[in-house]
């Protein structure tokens, strides 16, 4: 890699926040990510409206029971309190029912739904550019398909369609107000309208408010798991009481955050009481007052100021549902944030060429690369390498050499011209076909916390513990397998730290050597083991690349040494090409320099 | 976790047990929030007192006499928004309090959790993967103190509940045993629901873990995973377990959505046994229909407060379960014990001493096995071995990242494991083969918090070779290097890690093939300058250091050299005489040369017989 990557601030390698999003678009296009939301709504609603519906029905039927049955004036109604009885009881059993059914659908639909989304988003975080990857922080990342989705959960379940049901509740309510008496509708609705109105502003509050917390758990969590992976510094530098003080500044910020949010959720519910207050005091003078002109009656007034309840009722649920809406929003912009971002190292899929199997010819074509904001990393790479050669490319650090890898194998595009691969621009090659047939192993191989039989299958899915052997002894690996406490079954811990940085470069050559590539990118991909072990390697490389085109990325001249041909960067330019013992008489020359000092450091 | 299996009862009482532990912590949010629950219990009484009060005392006599003075009407007014507005600060004393006391235990619980994490020895934490460690400090912290927002709540509710059947009582002693039955019905309902839930939400709650594990893994290795082209199969793995938590997640959900209806419909079938029995009571003469309509309100009266219960005994399966997660990691003992020792005063190299050492992963495979040397102060040692052969297991020793199974390493003469905490490491830096930085400054990274000036940075820097591009980054030692220094090539981030080393001049500084991603150039500088350093005698030359090397430059710096065989010193000397009277040795320094003269195999592996070098670098 090179000195200045900057990938930082620049809207094509940016992970998107989401942030931007509005509520109702939010929601529109998460169904659209999650189709399953929609499955089978009309019946789930159909049986909110029932279980809503019973919900004030049930309590009506056991009052006409007791008030008219019983308690009737001409002493108990046997017959009319059994019948009502039973169908209370009935209404009862059918109200339990639709709002099991209700809730069981939309679990079902909602889960499936978050599922599908949590799935897509983690897909989309593999299909972004390396650079994007980078920008977000692992722990954060993790938020976004976790944490996140789940808030949508609740809201999916208790919130949506209750809300559709309280505002057609509302609706119902003000009809029949309107019937008893337009006048004292109109009082109600203007004793509501300023809740109505700061309903905007407070939602916008809320909707901030809620950000911050989602916001706050991916910063929670990334600076929880970064710690945690780098244990080891933490623990051998005693860095203990800095690092838990960056944590716990974490926490309380999450803290604040989610206390403030409860604040405006608990200020905002409470101001729907406060109207309600209004709404019956309205009611009751109002009322006196219309009486006066002989519109309504005594009783007329005390029946409104009971449908009053009723539509007090669904106003303070909808209320409620609305703010538990923003968190789930909040969550779930993040989710759509990340399938937002642009993954524009795109695979041209079905469409792609596929690269016929044998030695891959390459070609730069006036290659230039710069990171975003960042200078160029390499000017005016014009390059080519012939079919089953074996390239080293040498440089000093910052030289640009570790972007010939990246580009070689598609981690990066170019900012100018093109990589071709037998002629075909790699942007042009399916992305099936480009990693079957070009593999890198980088400096640091990355392991999977499992075997390292597992590990190696990362090469070729259905290697075979035979051809796995096999593979060792062909890279001169044999022994090293023999020592290890399980053989190929030994677990390599959390990104393969139970093994030394050596032994995992040797698990990822293997890895690589098992995907056959035909072509092969070595990035100082035997910098951490011994050098009798790195040359044995070495020589095996050699005899196992016969038939296929091998570039290796080396800062040990000893690689460079044995290669067909030696590439020399300086400041981003290919400045020298040639054998070894062309380039070492070459006096004065880069390569002439890098030499002498790896021979002076060999000397000794 | 497992062990515990709690049938229903077991695991309500467990939820108990788990708020009285909220509730102890915070008594006074507690209480206030409780109060605000009351008070709007209190007033939703009163609303309906108000409404008939007014009808009484203003409408009624309005509508008769036809006349109304103001004063009534601002009297209506008044008692209507008075009672409205309490009853709002009802609502904001019950949701706030129950807020801030959620959000403080969950921060309580997260800041143990995490010292947790920093004090739990480095083998626990190669047994818990990062994504459940972040699982369990979010998801199952949250989990954990659900209940506290119903909380406040169901138990200012209780009081109703107490009002109501009291009056029962009053009313028909036997119509309300009768209605009294809803109680067993609901703790049978409950019972039910925990026994139903708690397997499952354990299960969800592991699963949540899981799948945050292997989003982090798999995000961690993201560039493994594009090279290699395995989205569709790391994405096949992820879903696996994210199906399964739907799955999970959707037999939870049909449990919950039974238990929630189940609970509110109990009320309303116990008014109906009442209707049934008050029927024929009233039939016999036993009780006036006035009696049976009382117990049946009274009745419905109590359907909130076991409602508002329901929301609380519903949370429970979650919270215990997300409790007993985070307990696990609170009560996981191999926590490193610390002695008093306080480290020798001074500056001049420290004397390192190794005594009998034995370390083994597995039983019987020992990696280092009696290993016996010393270091004199500003000496320099240099570790030589095959890959494999234990080296970075003993520089993790040196550095107390792992104690040893025999044996002890000491510094100055005292045991490592007597000295106080944070002391070995104001006297010992080691620079790993695996360089880890921060998602912070250079300045940051290097320093660590430490009180160091930017001219010891730099000059730190300088030694290690890094001043140049750290100079050339566009706001130098305030350039923020990205997680794990992803801006930074591989020799970069080596030799900030070696900066953050030099700049504490340790006593004992222990290299772990440090430099092995810098170019040989930059090598020979930085060599050069660590030579310099040490032979100057200025701060920190005296310095003691072991090098676990590769390269002969690198060795050449040493006054002695230890070759590791197997886990065991198999010859030591000066690099010269090891040369010369040691051809494994010789083999594996003399590699680069000896190149193309050597078939595949030689004897510089045959020592190594069954160990496998377990660094703990990250």
């Amino acid at each position: 890699m090179t000195t200045t990557q900057q990938p930082k601030a620049d809207g094509s390698t940016v992970m998107e926040t989401g942030e931007d999003i509005g509520a109702m678009d939010t929601i529109r296009r998460g169904i659209t990510h999650s189709p399953e939301l929609k499955e089978g709504i009309r019946g789930t609603l159909l049986l909110a409206v029932l279980a809503s519906v019973g919900q004030v029905i049930v309590p009506i039927a056991v009052q006409q029971t007791l008030d008219r049955g019983l308690n009737g004036s001409g002493g108990p109604d046997v017959s009319y309190t059994v019948w009502m009885g039973v169908a209370a009881a009935v209404g009862i059993l059918i109200t339990s029912y639709a709002s099991f059914a209700m809730t069981t659908r939309l679990f079902t639909t909602s889960e499936r739904g978050l599922a599908t989304l949590r799935i897509k988003a983690f897909r989309h975080v593999h299909d972004l550019p390396l650079l994007t990857q980078n920008t977000e922080r692992r722990g954060a990342l993790v938020s976004r398909v976790t944490s996140d989705v789940d808030q949508v959960s609740q809201f999916l379940v208790f919130g949506g369609l209750l809300f559709v049901v309280s505002i057609g509740q509302v609706l119902v309510a003000t009809i029949v107000m309107l019937f008893y008496s337009w006048q004292l509708a109109l009082v109600v609705w203007l004793c509501f309208a300023p809740l109505f109105l700061s309903l905007r502003f407070f939602q916008r509050k809320l909707s901030d408010a809620y950000t911050t917390v989602r916001r706050q758990v991916g910063i929670l969590l990334s600076a929880i798991s970064e710690p945690v992976v780098g244990a080891a510094v933490v623990r051998s530098y005693a860095v203990e009481a800095r690092t838990q003080s960056r944590i716990d500044e974490a926490i309380s910020a999450h803290q604040v955050a989610s206390t403030r949010a409860q604040g405006f959720t608990a200020f905002s519910f409470s101001l729907g009481g406060v109207s309600a207050g209004l709404a019956n005091a309205g009611v009751l003078i109002v009322g006196i007052w219309l009486g006066f002109a002989g519109d309504i009656s005594a009783g007329e007034v005390l029946a409104f100021a009971f449908l009053v309840t009723l539509f007090v009722g669904p106003v303070q649920m909808g209320t409620q549902i609305l703010t538990d809406a923003q968190n789930a929003i909040a969550g779930w912009r993040r989710v759509i944030g990340i399938l937002d971002t642009p993954a524009d190292l795109v695979d041209p899929g079905v469409d792609g060429e596929v690269l016929p199997r044998g030695p891959i010819d390459v070609r730069f074509e006036d290659v230039q690369f710069a990171y975003p904001h960042g200078p160029p990393v390499l000017r005016d790479v014009t390059l080519d390498i012939d079919a089953g050669r074996r390239i080293a490319i040498v440089g000093e650090t910052g030289s640009g050499k570790s972007t010939f890898a990246k580009l070689l194998t598609r981690l990066m595009d170019p900012s100018q011209g093109a990589v071709l691969l037998d002629g075909v621009d790699v942007r042009r090659i399916s992305e099936r076909s480009l990693r079957t047939s070009v593999v890198l192993v980088p400096q640091e191989g990355f392991l999977f916390d499992d075997t390292i039989t597992a590990n190696v299958r990362y090469g070729k899915l259905d290697a075979t513990a035979d051809e796995i052997l096999a593979s060792a002894e062909e890279l001169g690996l044999a022994d090293w397998v023999a020592g290890l406490p399980h053989g190929l079954e030994t677990r390599v811990g959390q990104r393969g730290e139970s093994l030394s940085a050596g032994e995992r470069q040797l698990v990822a050559l293997l890895r690589a050597h098992l995907a056959d590539p035909d072509l092969l990118v070595l990035d100082e991909a035997t910098s951490a083991v011994d050098p009798a072990l790195e040359m044995r390697i070495g020589r095996a490389l050699e005899r196992l690349m016969s038939g296929r085109t091998s570039v290796t990325i080396a800062h040990r001249l000893s690689t460079a040494e044995g290669a067909d041909e030696v590439v020399v960067v300086d400041q981003g330019r290919v400045v020298q090409r040639g054998h070894h013992s062309v380039l070492t008489a070459q006096e004065g020359s880069v390569y002439a320099g890098l030499h002498a000092s790896w021979v002076a450091q060999q000397g000794s | 976790m497992n062990d515990e299996r709690a049938d229903g009862r077991g695991s309500t009482r467990a939820g108990i047990s788990v708020l009285m532990v909220a509730i102890r912590r915070e008594p006074w949010i507690f209480t206030l929030s409780t109060l605000g629950s009351v008070l709007f219990g209190a007033l939703t009484v009163a609303d309906a007192w108000v409404l008939g009060w007014s009808t009484d005392n203003v409408v009624l006599p309005a509508f008769k006499t036809g006349e109304v003075g103001t004063g009534s009407l601002v009297t209506i007014l008044a008692l209507f928004l008075g009672v409205a507005i309490l009853r709002a600060v009802g609502i904001v004393a019950r949701r706030l309090g129950a807020g801030i006391m959620q959000y403080r235990m969950q921060a309580r619980t997260r800041r143990a959790v995490t010292r947790q994490y920093l004090s739990l020895p480095m083998e626990w934490h190669q047994r818990h993967p990062t994504g459940e460690l972040l699982s369990n400090a979010n998801s199952d912290v949250e989990a954990a103190w659900g209940p506290i927002a119903p909380l406040p709540m169901a138990v200012g509710t209780i009081a109703m509940m107490v009002i109501a059947v009291v009056q029962m009582f009053f009313a028909d002693l036997v119509l309300a045993l009768v209605g009294l039955l809803v109680f067993p019905a609901v703790i049978a309902v409950n019972v039910i629901y925990q026994n139903l839930a708690q397997g499952w939400m354990t299960r969800a709650q592991q699963l949540r873990a899981e799948v945050s594990e292997i989003a982090h893994e798999s995000f961690d290795g993201a560039m493994v995973v594009k090279t290699l082209g395995r989205e569709a199969e790391e994405t096949a793995r992820f879903a696996a377990k994210a199906e399964e938590l739907r799955d999970v997640n959707i037999r939870v959900g049909r449990i919950r959505a039974a238990f929630d209806p189940a609970l509110a419909a109990l009320p309303g079938i116990g008014v109906l046994f009442v209707l049934a029995f008050g029927v024929s009571r009233v039939l016999s003469g036993a009780t006036d229909a006035g009696d049976v309509v009382t117990v049946a309100y009274l009745l419905t009266i109590v359907s909130f407060p076991i409602r508002s219960i329901g929301w609380l005994l519903g949370e429970f399966p979650r919270s215990v379960v997300g409790y007993r997660r985070v307990r696990a990691v609170l009560d996981a003992s191999g926590e490193m014990l610390y002695g008093e020792s306080p480290a020798r005063a001074g500056r001049s190299g420290a004397r390192l001493g190794v005594d009998g050492l034995g370390y083994r992963y597995v039983p019987d495979q020992p990696v280092l096995d009696d290993l016996t040397f010393t270091v004199e102060p500003g000496r320099t040692v240099a570790l030589v071995g095959a890959t494999a052969s234990g080296k970075s297991t003993l520089t993790t020793l040196l550095t107390r990242l792992v104690d040893p199974d025999a044996g002890q390493v000491s510094i100055d003469g005292i045991d490592v494991r007597d000295l106080a905490p944070g002391q070995l490491a104001a006297m010992v830096s080691l620079v790993p083969q695996t360089a880890f930085l921060f998602d912070d400054t250079v300045r940051g990274n290097i320093t660590l918090g430490a009180d160091v000036s930017d001219a010891d940075v730099w000059e730190a820097l300088r030694i290690a070779q890094g001043d140049g591009f750290v100079a050339a980054l566009p706001d130098g030692l305030d350039a923020r290097l990205g997680e794990r220094g992803t801006s930074l090539s591989g020799g970069q981030r080596q030799r900030i890690s070696l900066a953050r080393a030099l700049v504490r001049r340790p006593r004992l500084l222990i290299l772990d093939d440090a430099t092995s991603a810098v170019d040989p150039e930059v090598e020979a500088r930085i060599l050069a300058g660590l030579r310099s350093g040490l032979a100057a005698g200025d701060g920190a030359s005296g310095s003691t250091l072991v090098v676990v090397a590769y390269r002969k430059a690198t060795i050449g710096l040493a006054d002695e050299v230890l070759h590791l065989e197997g886990g065991r010193i198999a010859d030591r000397g000066t690099h010269a005489e090891l040369l010369v009277r040691n051809p494994s040795y010789a083999h594996l320094v003399n590699a680069y040369e000896q190149d193309g003269e050597q078939d595949g195999e030689h004897a510089g592996h045959s020592g190594q017989t069954g160990q496998t070098e377990q660094g703990v670098t990250a």
